[in-house]
């Protein structure tokens, strides 16, 4: 699993203060402006990261194509005697009564309704692989920014401040990192099935889409937290937070104006990475029957219903694999276009 | 060296502990309602939640509950409410299925991650290393238990059909003790299926470490002295590199027997471990998940210190310099 792989550490030496310098600091131009200028020249990434973003907007398409393409929702089921017509003939849509292929749903139609065919269930496929790849990039996106706005408050404060909250902050992490990923998401994911979860006055339901966001974003917390405190640790030592001590700051306004700013390019380097493992994740507790549960759609289950199926129509499987699939290479690729950009002397290396 | 071990085996009895207590309350407490129904499944009687309520000491103070899970566990005295099997007897029956799942597994992309690294490495941003990276990003790109499912249909099922003979099992699992020759058969997809990720991870870690590590001093006077490229990849950067992709190895290892395999257990229908939680998530059928979550993080912590204490004896920088380190 890449969110084990991703179990070596990613180890960043402090390259935002010094790269204005290094880069010339005579043409006046500013790290991130440096950075834009690389990116822009790295044309794989910018493809790949427009595949992506193309990807994002058809799903947010989604009750586009519902309502005026396919003339269906997601899980809008047909009874066994509607059919649909291809090439001017009437087909049952959850297949023969009888023959070879009976109960055979139909496939791909190429063309408006059923545009991917129908599934087990009689529901458009490409209806509810985009209603699924919605619901799929928004966990795996907002889960990749919760973890980032964690793992920037733990890995600053711990490693800003040393002493009891460091330990307190590094112990606990590795605690959850202890726990294999999936099997971390899979205990939590079925502890919190039942229930929901309560925290203080807020209650969040057994089968809300937040649930997954927060347990992906507890198991990958440690993994961008802990890099991010060794950048810390090795800014405490350097000048200019001296010279905000000896200017009379405080500790939170110098944690706040003079670190955080300079962590700004690691969390962009890590983001799109966490987001394709947040999705990888997804589908993979999805998958098992602990992620997004029934009848939300996400690629995960689609997966599922699909595998289960794979002998008769093996295509249901194939669909949204390729989705998660292509979704988590474009932001792999481009993420790796972010890293060259934002770090090219390549000092980013995999270090335990 | 013996204060560094005792101080790493020290850390891994405190972290074994609270992941005990963390998992503990992970299914008795944090979560909203009742923990007795929780432990019961899906629909289950007034007087089976009363059993349980009674069996788990629901109704004691919550230290006294976690002593009653504890013993429960590691006394094999759990049972699922659904199956009305003994948990650990059930964890003891997969567990060889996973071992060989894993172990095959970390042995082949371990090979290969290692050899196509070195290849890339070689010539690198040539023809073939580009290849290779392209091929890794895409391996690493793919759900395991989707390219695992296709996989076994195609080449275990379909392929079967068209040759008219199995070159591939369709899914499950021969017993080594049965049948040698069917226990390997049955494990060479599962493996490939497994494997493909971390080969992707490995080769391109592999290959940036020997990069790096070719730029350094000792590597430009070994071939100032005249030794050739491959000469001087194989005898001294490959050292210096592997250590870290050692390491990692272990941990990936332990990772993948605590919770990797499940995914790719479910898909081959190999009925490890693995498998057993993964069909108790069903039922929401928590003893079996309960169990298997703390012993997957349990091996995994166990594993962490016995690579940790391998790295210090074979790096002696490390040893001396723990405890403050980043990491």
């Amino acid at each position: 699993m890449p969110e084990d792989a991703i179990a070596a550490e990613v180890e960043l030496d402090v390259v935002g203060v010094d790269s204005a310098a290094a880069a010339g600091g005579a043409s006046g131009l500013s790290p991130g402006r440096l950075a834009l200028r690389r990116l822009r020249r790295d044309r794989n990434a910018l493809i790949f990261g427009a595949i992506f973003l193309l990807l994002v907007a058809a799903c947010i398409a989604a009750p586009l194509w519902s309502k005026h393409v396919a003339h269906r929702g997601p899980d809008d089921q047909p009874s066994s005697s509607e059919t649909v017509t291809i090439d001017g003939e009437e087909v049952p849509i959850l297949g023969e009564f009888s023959g070879p292929n009976a109960g055979v749903p139909i496939g791909p139609t190429w063309q408006g309704e059923y545009f991917l065919g129908a599934d087990s269930r009689g529901r458009d496929v490409m209806v509810r692989l985009l209603y699924g790849g919605r619901n799929s990039l928004m966990i795996g996106i907002t889960a990749a920014v919760v973890t980032i706005l964690f793992g920037l408050f733990l890995g600053i404060i711990s490693g800003f401040l040393r002493g009891i909250t460091d330990t307190f902050v590094t112990r606990g992490m590795d605690i959850i990192w202890a726990y294999p990923a999936v099997l971390l998401g899979i205990a939590l994911g079925t502890a919190f099935a039942l229930g929901g979860l309560q925290i203080g006055p807020i209650t969040i339901a057994g089968d809300s889409l937040i649930l997954p966001v927060l347990i992906i974003s507890v198991i990958y917390v440690p993994y961008f937290a802990r890099p991010l405190r060794g950048q810390v640790l090795a800014m405490r030592e350097r000048e200019f937070v001296e010279a905000a001590r000896a200017q009379g700051m405080g500790n939170f306004r110098i944690m706040r104006s003079e670190v955080l700013p300079n962590l700004y390019s690691t969390a962009l380097v890590f983001f799109p990475l966490l987001v394709a493992n947040a999705i990888l994740l997804e589908s993979a507790l999805s998958f098992l029957g602990a992620g997004v549960r029934p009848p939300n759609p996400s690629w995960g289950t689609m997966i599922d219903e699909g595998v289960s199926r794979i002998i008769t129509a093996p295509y249901l499987a194939i669909v949204p694999g390729l989705m998660v699939v292509l979704t988590v290479l474009s932001l792999n690729v481009f993420g790796e276009g972010v890293r060259d950009a934002l770090d090219p002397r390549g000092k980013l290396r995999l270090k335990t | 060296m013996a204060r560094f071990v005792i101080r790493r085996l020290a850390s891994a009895v405190f972290v074994l502990f609270a992941v005990s207590v963390l998992t503990f309350l992970i299914f008795n407490v944090i979560p909203n309602g009742d923990p007795a129904v929780r432990m019961a499944g899906k629909q289950p009687t007034e007087r089976q939640i009363e059993g349980i309520r009674e069996e788990w000491d629901f109704d004691e103070p919550i230290p006294q509950q976690y002593l009653t899970t504890m013993k429960k566990l590691f006394t094999g005295d759990m049972v699922s409410y659904f199956t009305q099997l003994n948990v650990l007897e059930e964890i003891k029956n997969g567990l060889p299925r996973t071992m060989a799942l894993a172990i095959g597994a970390a042995l082949i992309w371990m090979f290969f991650g290692v050899a196509l690294g070195m290849y890339g490495a070689l010539h690198p941003d040539g023809l073939r290393d580009r290849l290779l990276t392209i091929l890794a990003l895409v391996g690493i790109s793919m759900p395991v238990f989707w390219i695992g499912a296709l996989m076994n249909h195609y080449l275990g099922y379909e392929l079967t059909k068209s040759l008219g003979f199995e070159l591939f099992p369709n899914g499950g699992y021969v017993p080594f003790a049965e049948n040698p020759f069917e226990w390997l058969h049955h494990l060479i997809l599962p493996w490939i299926a497994l494997s493909i990720l971390f080969i992707g991870v490995y080769s391109q870690v592999l290959r940036s470490n020997l990069l790096e590590t070719s730029n350094e001093d000792f590597v430009r006077t070994a071939r100032a002295k005249g030794l050739s490229s491959r000469r001087v990849l194989f005898k001294h950067v490959l050292r210096n590199s592997l250590i870290p992709v050692v390491t990692l190895w272990g941990l990936d290892f332990a990772v993948v027997v605590g919770g990797g395999a499940i995914l790719t257990e479910t898909v081959f229908d190999l009925q490890g471990v693995g498998q057993y939680s993964a069909e108790a998530i069903g039922q929401l059928d928590v003893p079996p998940i309960l169990a298997v979550t703390m012993l997957g993080a349990f091996f995994v912590v166990i594993v962490n210190a016995i690579v940790d204490i391998v790295y210090a004896f074979l790096d002696p920088r490390i040893r001396l310099d723990s405890g403050e380190a980043a990491t």
